[in-house]
């Protein structure tokens, strides 16, 4: 048996534990241990996508307790996707925090382990009540990221995040046992299977469950109307901590998918597709809503983390739409809008630290001391995120365009899509002359402290691996469309994670009779 | 005794919910306390009631307590525990940079004028 699956999740904490073991003060080992951890964590999750690319499903049986009665982590397309997706988001942030932010306060790098502990864990896992588990990892990992450096703004912002992700936990808890309830199983593949057979009685149970855990994850992803904790928390997040958050609304995503897509999809029985009625509508307002705040925001960070709302809605525009292509246009998309999304917050701050004063705030200020590298850079970003050709963000809308044409409702995906496309190319236009045009004419450019290649470098890889999904936009595409193609085959799924028939009468309950 | 734990399992989310929404952070930790109290014994509840049985299936197939909600609920515990504790000390930290114990960070004055 291969232990691959499961190295995910054990790096980063042997990195976290290993720099708590070191001590506070020795930055410099943090770094270095953080830099190995991140490029193993590469690797691993290369060799996961690589292994996961022909089709193979790993399971991975902790504690060799076989799946259903034990817990299982199931790598399959998705999850090597997703695993890989927030190695490459790590390794740039990594790399950006150690060129300072990392010493603003301690354990920085031990933290930043353990969040991707969880996310790891929470891709990684074929168990609901486990994915719970990693959620809260990741969530008290966030929690003190999200507090890095201090200050009242970060306290003022952190209370919210914090109380409103522990009332979701407590939602998340609730969905997770009214499905137990209804199915006697918590192992996702088996829930998949059991679901399909349930009475009309026990299937409300479980579709109540459902709907549960879509105001749970989507107050992750954000989707409006529980998207107002995120432009604040983001703007008062430090840059690189900011940038890692654009993959915490995608773990938001990744969890409708697996939940409302795969287990309470088309094949379900009574319970089949219980979300489909509220996810497009809430996906389209989402995407229209975000740039709407995008156009309204008043600094460059807020305006970018208003950009990673309207980015949610889009991806949940396709994953709404309940078909595989729709599913596979988004996964694309949800790749593109991290990387980029992660390279604007980073962008934002070296923006921010030349023009002095004038911080990110979009008003006149002094002018930057590298104005057509910027300039330049910035203009990528904002080519990327509104979807204008020729970058990765232009395909991947056309993609969901492409997909939605056989909608019902494909007049709205496509009205929507584009016209958030305008307000975006409309508000980063605004943002990019204030920042670069409208300065103070007798100010002279601030140099700025640190204006080296340290910080150009994590957005430039960023950047490139968005052009990279470009170029190899076929091959990205096709294991998007395999990926998508694999979730909706539930029969195979179940059959690799719950083993042969072990002459288990899998309709019925274990021992349901028994029940008192 | 379903009406019985129903009704409390209610009332005490109720309660939590209301102090959720309070504006001082002591309150909103309570509520997000007993919300968790609520929430654990909703657990319990999900995986059947069954009083004075053992969570062991015996071979005679006589009644038994599921187990598998009991762990569960274990889980969550532990997890609440140390989510409040922290919920705890960014409140007290939050207090002693802002000054007010409110959860936008406005003092009382302010709140007046508005």
């Amino acid at each position: 048996m291969t232990h691959l699956a499961v190295l995910p999740v054990l790096i980063p904490a042997c990195a976290g534990v290993l720099m708590l073991l070191a001590g506070a003060d020795r930055i410099r080992t943090h770094r270095l241990i953080a830099l190995v951890a991140a490029l193993a964590q590469l690797a691993v999750a290369t060799l996961l996508v690589r292994g996961a690319a022909g089709g193979e499903i790993t399971v991975y049986a902790l504690g060799e307790w076989p799946a259903p009665f034990g817990i299982v982590l199931v790598i399959d397309r998705l999850a090597a996707l997703m695993l890989l997706l927030a190695a490459l988001v790590a390794l740039p942030v990594i790399r950006y925090a150690s060129n300072g932010w990392d010493t603003h306060g301690k354990h920085f790098h031990a933290l930043l382990q353990f969040q991707l502990m969880g996310l790891s864990g929470a891709f990684a896992t074929g168990d609901l009540f486990n994915l719970f588990v990693f959620f809260e990892i990741l969530l008290i990992a966030s929690y003190t990221l999200l507090l890095h450096g201090l200050g009242a703004e970060r306290l003022k912002a952190g209370i919210h995040y914090v109380v409103l992700n522990l009332a979701a936990s407590a939602l998340f808890l609730v969905g997770v046992s009214l499905i137990y309830n209804a199915t006697g199983t918590l192992n996702m593949a088996d829930i998949a299977l059991r679901v399909a057979g349930l009475g009309a009685h026990e299937a409300a149970l479980a579709k109540s469950g459902a709907m549960i855990l879509l105001v749970v994850f989507g107050m992750k992803a954000a989707i409006v109307p529980l998207h107002l904790w995120l432009p604040a928390t983001y703007a008062a997040a430090t840059a690189p901590v900011a940038a890692l958050f654009a993959i915490m609304t995608k773990v938001g995503v990744y969890a409708i998918v697996r939940v409302h897509g795969t287990m309470f999809g088309a094949e379900a029985g009574h319970a089949a597709l219980v979300a489909e009625p509220w996810l497009l509508p809430a996906a389209l307002v989402t995407a229209l809503a975000g740039m709407l705040g995008a156009l309204a925001a008043h600094s460059l960070s807020r305006m970018i983390a208003w950009l990673t709302v309207s980015s949610v809605g889009t991806i949940l525009a396709g994953v709404g739409l309940f078909s595989s292509e729709g599913l596979a246009a988004s996964l694309y998309y949800l790749v593109h809008s991290t990387l980029i999304v992660a390279a604007l917050f980073l962008l934002a701050e070296v923006v921010a630290a030349q023009r002095g004063a004038g911080a990110d705030r979009l008003q006149p200020a002094p002018p930057v001391a590298q104005p057509a590298l910027l300039g330049l850079l910035l203009l990528l970003g904002a080519v990327s995120v509104t979807g204008a050709p020729p970058l990765s963000g232009f395909i991947g809308k056309l993609m969901i365009l492409e997909s939605a044409r056989q909608s019902a409702s494909a007049a709205w995906i496509w009205g929507v899509l584009l016209v958030t496309s305008l307000l975006g190319v409309i508000g980063m236009a605004r943002a990019g002359s204030i920042l670069f045009w409208q300065v103070q004419p007798d100010a002279q450019p601030s140099v700025a402290p640190g204006m080296s290649w340290k910080l150009y470098a994590p957005p430039l890889f960023l950047f490139g691996v968005g052009i990279t999904m470009v170029v190899f936009a076929s091959p990205v595409k096709r294991y998007a469309d395999a990926a998508a193609a694999q979730l909706a085959d539930r029969g195979a799924y179940a059959a690799i994670v719950l083993g042969s028939p072990r002459g288990l009468d899998r309709s019925a309950r274990p021992l349901g009779e028994a029940r008192p | 005794m379903e009406l019985l734990v129903a009704s409390g399992i209610g009332l005490v989310a109720a309660a939590g919910i209301y102090l959720l929404l309070r504006g001082r952070t002591f309150p909103v930790v309570l509520g997000l306390t007993l919300l968790s109290y609520a929430v654990n014994v909703f657990i319990f509840a999900m995986g059947g009631l069954a009083v004075g049985q053992p969570p062991v299936v015996t071979a005679g197939g006589a009644g038994y307590a599921d187990p598998l909600p009991q762990a569960l609920v274990l889980t969550a515990i532990v997890i609440g525990f140390a989510t409040t504790g922290f919920v705890i000390e960014l409140s007290l930290r939050a207090r002693d940079e802002t000054g007010t114990d409110d959860v936008d960070g406005r003092r009382p004055e302010e709140e007046r004028g508005a």
